[in-house]
């Protein structure tokens, strides 16, 4: 590390200097040119309304001391019913997510699928992810009508791309020793799936699904702006009507949610692992 | 795994009966949950519509079948914004993540009874608000605007660099520390010449990885006024301009595609 940038310094000494990053100085460089001519290229476009940015500060703070206490009470109905709703939403649609996913990521896994279905099953899930939940719930919500349903069949769909994915990938990650000895006792196609191949993804399998359901209930928050149902809609009605109290209660249960969830399928993981 | 004793006949099974009635309960279990979960669902749900989506999805496809090239040459500003969102918006999370990783991080800590609690409090409360509801947030204290949305993806992404930057931090070599503190280096320089060369590849791989998943959020930012591409977006829907729709929707899976493939080289080149 050190010797490449070691120098005898003008007292006759040897003085180290700490290697840099990137060893290649021509990269280095450039990068940073380049970083620097992005950030001015970018700073001289921006069209931002500092004053309008300036003017909404006294907001924020009332925004800030809205959580000191949150207002629960006043809009307790909405509030209880959309937080309802998001869960159901997640619980149903990360239970049909993953149901679905399975066939989905079997079919992508390289070493179970021939070619094409392999090829099929990979361009589905790439097609499932390259969309933001948002995007396809405005398409849901004109195809569906407003409400939960919408929700649901984004979600499903976001998950099956999610799930999907990583079961084919940790398949082609399988020990085929395993699967193999299960092979040769002369088991079928699905006594080989059930007995080589699935005791080995289990484990991470479980714990990816949790999380899943972590993302689907922070997600189904989001999808309720556009009318895909949940939480989302109620927090939109909150800040459209500056109802700075309620909207801060809002987002305190979700915090408190997603942390109880993330808790309990830590839990759950440390059990199965 | 279990072995049966019965008639006098050893057999295998996978699991032991008790084994075998847990997984079966939780089978079970699952399926109710669904199904009670599903009719909170289903009573909200006007079936009607849902019945006919066929014919709106043939409908809806045939309004968006020629994409509108010439709208193409409208949306390049946006585009631009919506890369200046995304990149400036991991700029700001990166700087603010990096101290709140090394006050998260137990072993760098400098109060694991007061401070320690704070940094994981912002983490967590960072991750479980997505991008979209920041920006909504922030467009009625800012203002709509780009710079809504460069502070949403700011704020949005500290907890995500933060978690992943402290947990990089936790599994560095004590030794190299030790080595530098030995030479009688001050926190700073052990901080400096200790820990941070070892975290700088992770560093840099969160940071690209980050500046990916940005990219993808910042395309719908605009859906509440925040800018960007997702501002044309939802005028097109509201307009019900179909074919620009179908024009929006393909410039924003190419950029998704091609800043997930830029992130994929650099974070090979890291790794």
């Amino acid at each position: 590390m050190a010797t490449s940038t070691a120098s005898p310094s003008s007292s006759g000494g040897v003085s180290w200097r700490k290697a840099p990053f990137i060893a290649d100085a021509r990269l280095r460089w450039g990068l940073g040119i380049g970083l620097g001519a992005y950030l001015a290229a970018a700073a001289g476009t921006l069209e931002i309304d500092w004053l309008r940015a300036w003017e909404g500060l006294p907001r924020g703070r009332q925004f800030i001391s809205a959580f000191f206490p949150p207002d629960m009470t006043s809009r307790w109905n909405e509030i209880g019913e959309g937080i309802l709703e998001s869960i159901w939403m997640a619980l149903t649609s990360t239970m049909a997510g993953i149901a679905l996913s399975i066939p989905v990521g079997l079919g992508a896994a390289r070493n179970i699928a021939p070619p094409p279905v392999y090829l099929f099953c990979r361009a589905l899930l790439s097609v499932f992810r390259s969309f933001q939940e948002v995007i396809l719930a405005i398409f849901f919500v004109k195809l569906f009508g407003f409400g939960p349903f919408a929700g649901f069949v984004t979600l499903s769909l976001a998950t099956i791309g999610f799930y999907g994915k990583l079961l084919a990938e940790d398949i082609e990650d399988m020990d085929p020793v395993q699967a193999e000895a299960v092979r040769a006792t002369g088991a079928g196609w699905f006594q080989w799936i059930n007995y080589g191949v699935q005791p080995q993804v289990m484990p991470r399998m479980v714990g990816l699904g949790l999380y899943r359901l972590d993302i689907n209930f922070r997600e189904s928050a989001v999808v309720g702006i556009v009318g895909g149902g949940g939480i989302g809609a109620t927090l939109n009605t909150a800040f459209d009507r500056y109802e700075f109290d309620s909207a801060a209660a809002i987002l305190l249960i979700i915090i408190g949610i997603v942390l109880a969830v993330e808790y309990t399928s830590g839990l759950i993981r440390k059990r199965v692992q | 795994m279990a072995v049966i004793t019965k008639d006098g006949k050893r057999s295998w099974r996978r699991r032991s009966l008790r084994n075998q009635l847990a997984v079966q309960a939780g089978w079970l279990g699952a399926a109710v949950a669904f199904l009670v979960c599903w009719r909170f669902i289903s009573e909200k749900t006007i079936w009607m519509f849902v019945l006919d989506a066929p014919q709106q999805a043939a409908d809806l496809a045939s309004r968006m079948a020629p994409p509108d090239w010439s709208y193409l040459a409208k949306l390049w500003k946006p585009l631009w914004d919506t890369i200046n969102i995304a990149t400036l918006g991991t700029l700001l999370a990166i700087v603010l993540a990096a101290p709140i990783a090394f006050c998260a991080a137990r072993n760098t800590t400098p109060n694991s009874l007061l401070v320690r609690p704070v940094a994981l409090f912002i983490i967590v409360a960072s991750r479980s608000i997505n991008s979209l509801i920041w920006a909504l947030m922030l467009v009625t204290i800012l203002g709509p605007g780009i710079l809504a949305g460069i502070v949403a993806i700011g704020l949005r992404s500290i907890g995500f660099c933060a978690k992943l930057l402290y947990e990089a931090i936790e599994e560095i070599d004590p030794r190299q520390v030790e080595a530098v503190t030995a030479t009688g280096a001050s926190t700073a320089q052990v901080t400096a010449f200790g820990i941070v060369p070892q975290i700088m590849p992770a560093f840099a791989g969160i940071s690209v990885f980050r500046w990916d998943i940005n990219i993808r959020e910042s395309t719908v930012l605009g859906l509440v006024g925040a800018g960007g591409i997702g501002l044309q977006l939802n005028a097109s829907i509201m307009n019900l301009a179909w074919t620009r729709v179908s024009v929006i929707l393909l410039i924003i899976i190419s950029t998704v595609v091609f800043s997930e493939w830029i992130s994929a080289r650099v974070r090979q080149a890291f790794i």
